[in-house]
C-alpha cells in the first residue's frame, strides 16, 4: 500500500514539481501541500492524468489555526475509483486570501465551498452561488472559526405575544462551562493561583 | 371581412409565467426537513433549489470542545437510520491515529452490527420510497422487521437508536450467546419477508411506472457530483469500499456487490433489495464466526476502560477508569481520513488531532450531502411527482446532511 503511494507521489511530484510544495505519507495516506495560484491547474492535472485519475471529489473542508500567519488551511480529499487511491491536497491561506473555486473542475465542489464559506468565512472566487448553506437565514458570523463561541451569539424562541419566532442575545442561566480534566502534570498550560509569579511560595 | 368585432379575442401567444412552489420543509415525502424551491413550467420542473440546514446542530463545532469518547454519541445522531455505521468511521479514525489493533471478536461484532445497520437503512429507504410513489403496505411490513432489528440493537447496548456501542478499541460489551443465536434465527427468516416485499413491489406496474427511467445517472454524473454507495452501484460501477478498500475484517467475508444497469430509480431499488440479501448472508457468516471466536471485545490499554473485576482490586485500574471517563484519552497529533461504506454511501471522518484529549477539528463527510446537491440536475425536466421519487431514491437523511 505504502509503496504504491510513494510511487504515486513520485509520479505527481516529477510531473508537477511547480505545484507541490511538500508531500508526506502518514497513516497510510498521501497528503500534498500546494499553493493558491497553482491550485486549479493542479486539481485539473490530478483529475485527468491517466496515472492518477482522481476523478471524484470526496470532501472540501478547512482548518482554522488562528495563531499562524496563514490562518486557514483548505483541505481537499480526492478519490480515484479507477486506481483505488486517495489523496489529500492542502493549501494554506491568509484571512484576506480568495481561493479559486473548483466548481469548474468538480461540480461537486459547489456545496462544499458554500459550506466552507459559511463556516469559516473563506471567499471563493468564481463560485456561481456563494450563499450560506447550513446556518440560519440571516445568520451572522462564521461558526467553525476558533474565535466563535460554542454557545453562539443569538438564541431563538417563539414569542407568544408577537406570534413569531424572535432572536435574542444568548442568555444562559449558567455560564457555559468548559471542564478541564487535563492532568496537571502533563499537557495543561494554565497557571494555578498559587503558582503564579506573585502567588509564589505561599 | 367577418361581421362583428373580434378585438377582444385572444390571439397569438399567451403570456405564461413559471410557477414557483415550496416543497417542504414539512412534507412527508421530503424525508425530513428539506425545503425545495421548485420552479415549474406546468408539471415540468425547471429548477430545483434545495435549502438545507434546518436541522443544523453544529456537531462539528461541539465536537471540538468534547473529548474523543464524548464525541462518539454524536455520530448516532447523524444518520439516525443506521447509527452504528457512523460510529464505526469515528472509531476507525481514532484507531488509525493511536495504532490500536481491535480484537478479532470485536471486529466480527462490528461487521455484524454494520450489516444490521445496512438492513435497517435499506428497509426504511426501500419501503418509504415506495410510499412516496404511492404504496402504503411496504412501510408497514418493513417497519415490523426494523423493530426486530432495533431489539437486537437494544440487547447489545441498551438503546434502540442511539447506541454508542462501537468504542475506540472495540465494542463496549460482549454479546451474549443467546443474542447471536437469535440474530441468526432472524437472518434465516428474513429472506421470506424480503420475498414478500419483493412480491409487492418489483413487478408492480405502478411502482415500475413511477421508478423506471426516472432520475437516470450516468458514470459521468457520478464523477461530476462525487456520488457513492448505491447511487454508484445502481449505474453499473461495482464500487464498494468494503471490497475495494477493505476495513475491519470484511476481506474474509464472502459477499457479492450487486450493480444496476440503467442507473434509474428502479435499478437502485433492485440494488438495495439485493444488498439486503447480501447483508443477511454476511450476518449469518458473522454469527457462525462469532460462535467459534471467543475472547475480549476491547483492546485493553490507554484508550479503553479496564475490566470491571480488575477495578475491584487494582488501584491503577481504578485511576485509569476515572481518568478515562473524565479527562479522556489523548490522541497523538496527526490527521487522518477514515471512511466506511455506510448504507447511504461513503461516510468519512477527517480528524485533525493535536495531541490533546479533544479533536482539534473533525469534519464529517456525509454521502447524502453530495447526493442532494445533484438534485437540481437530476430533477430538471422531470415531472413534479417524480421529485419525491428522486428524493426517495437518493436516500437522504437530514441528520447527516445538516450535521
Amino acid at each position: 500500500m505504502t509503496e504504491a503511494l510513494t510511487e504515486l507521489a513520485d509520479v505527481i511530484v516529477s510531473k508537477r514539481a511547480d505545484a507541490v510544495v511538500s508531500h508526506q505519507i502518514a497513516f497510510g495516506e498521501l497528503s500534498m501541500t500546494t499553493t493558491l495560484p497553482a491550485l486549479l491547474s493542479f486539481m485539473e492535472f490530478l483529475r485527468d492524468t491517466p496515472s492518477a485519475r482522481f476523478s471524484t471529489l470526496v470532501d472540501i473542508t478547512a482548518v482554522d489555526r488562528p495563531e499562524l500567519p496563514e490562518r486557514f488551511e483548505i483541505v481537499y480529499h480526492l478519490l480515484s475509483m479507477y486506481q483505488n487511491q486517495r489523496i489529500r491536497i492542502k493549501v494554506p491561506l491568509r484571512v484576506e486570501d480568495m481561493v479559486p473555486s473548483l466548481v469548474s473542475v468538480f461540480p461537486a465542489a459547489n456545496w462544499f465551498e458554500r459550506e466552507v464559506f459559511d463556516m469559516f468565512g473563506i471567499l471563493f472566487s468564481g463560485h456561481p452561488d456563494l450563499r450560506r448553506i447550513l446556518t440560519d437565514y440571516g445568520f451572522r458570523g462564521h461558526p467553525l472559526r476558533k474565535d466563535f463561541p460554542t454557545s453562539g451569539y443569538t438564541e431563538v424562541r417563539y414569542d407568544d405575544a408577537r406570534k413569531r419566532v424572535v432572536y435574542e442575545p444568548v442568555s444562559l442561566v449558567q455560564e457555559y462551562r468548559q471542564f478541564d480534566f487535563m492532568s496537571p502534570w502533563e499537557g495543561a498550560d494554565y497557571i494555578l493561583p498559587s503558582d503564579g509569579p506573585q502567588g509564589g511560595k505561599g | 371581412m367577418m361581421d362583428g368585432d373580434f378585438k377582444d379575442a385572444l390571439t397569438g401567444e399567451q403570456k405564461i409565467r413559471n410557477f414557483n412552489i415550496n416543497f417542504g420543509p414539512q412534507h412527508p415525502a421530503a424525508h425530513g426537513v428539506l425545503r425545495l424551491v421548485l420552479e415549474l413550467d406546468g408539471e415540468i420542473v425547471e429548477r430545483c433549489d434545495p435549502h438545507i440546514g434546518l436541522l443544523h446542530r453544529g456537531t462539528e463545532k461541539l465536537m471540538e470542545s468534547r473529548t474523543y469518547l464524548q464525541n462518539l454519541p454524536y455520530f448516532d445522531r447523524l444518520d439516525y437510520v443506521a447509527p452504528m455505521n457512523q460510529e464505526h468511521a469515528w472509531c476507525l479514525a481514532i484507531e488509525r491515529l493511536t495504532g490500536v489493533e481491535v480484537p478479532r471478536r470485536a471486529s466480527l461484532i462490528r461487521v455484524l452490527y454494520s450489516e444490521i445497520g445496512r438492513v435497517l437503512n435499506h428497509l426504511l429507504n426501500v419501503t418509504t420510497q415506495a410510499m412516496d410513489v404511492g404504496a402504503l403496505t411496504p412501510p408497514l411490513w418493513g417497519f415490523e422487521e426494523r423493530e426486530k432489528l432495533m431489539v437486537f440493537y437494544e440487547r447489545a447496548c441498551g438503546a434502540r437508536l442511539h447506541a454508542a456501542y462501537f468504542r475506540p478499541g472495540g465494542v463496549h460489551q460482549d454479546l451474549p450467546d443467546a443474542l447471536i443465536e437469535d440474530i441468526d434465527t432472524w437472518a434465516q427468516t428474513f429472506p421470506a419477508v424480503l420475498n414478500d416485499i419483493d412480491g409487492l413491489l418489483t413487478e408492480n406496474r405502478i411502482f415500475k411506472q413511477r421508478n423506471a427511467d426516472i432520475g437516470v445517472i450516468t458514470e459521468d454524473d457520478i464523477l461530476k457530483w462525487g456520488f457513492s454507495g448505491v447511487m454508484v452501484r445502481g449505474s453499473g460501477l461495482p464500487w464498494d469500499l468494503r471490497r475495494s478498500q477493505p476495513y475491519e475484517c470484511y476481506d474474509e467475508f464472502e459477499f457479492k456487490i450487486p450493480v444496476g444497469k440503467n442507473g434509474d430509480c428502479y435499478d437502485r431499488y433492485l440494488c438495495r433489495m439485493a444488498e439486503m440479501r447480501e447483508s443477511v448472508s454476511i450476518i449469518r457468516q458473522a454469527c457462525a464466526k462469532l460462535r467459534v471466536e471467543k475472547g475480549d471485545v476491547l483492546a485493553r490499554g490507554k484508550i479503553t476502560p479496564p475490566k470491571r473485576a480488575e477495578m475491584k482490586s487494582s488501584m491503577e485500574a481504578l485511576i485509569h477508569h476515572f481518568k478515562l471517563y473524565t479527562e479522556g484519552f489523548h490522541v497523538p497529533a496527526g490527521e487522518v481520513y477514515a471512511a466506511v461504506e455506510a448504507p447511504k454511501g461513503e461516510f468519512g471522518v477527517y480528524l485533525v488531532a493535536d495531541g490533546t484529549n479533544k479533536p482539534y477539528r473533525a469534519k464529517l463527510r456525509a454521502p447524502g450531502f453530495l447526493h442532494l446537491q445533484a438534485i437540481d440536475e437530476m430533477c430538471r425536466g422531470h415531472q413534479l411527482a417524480d421529485v419525491s421519487a428522486i428524493i426517495g431514491t437518493m436516500d437522504v437523511v437530514f441528520g447527516e446532511i445538516d450535521r
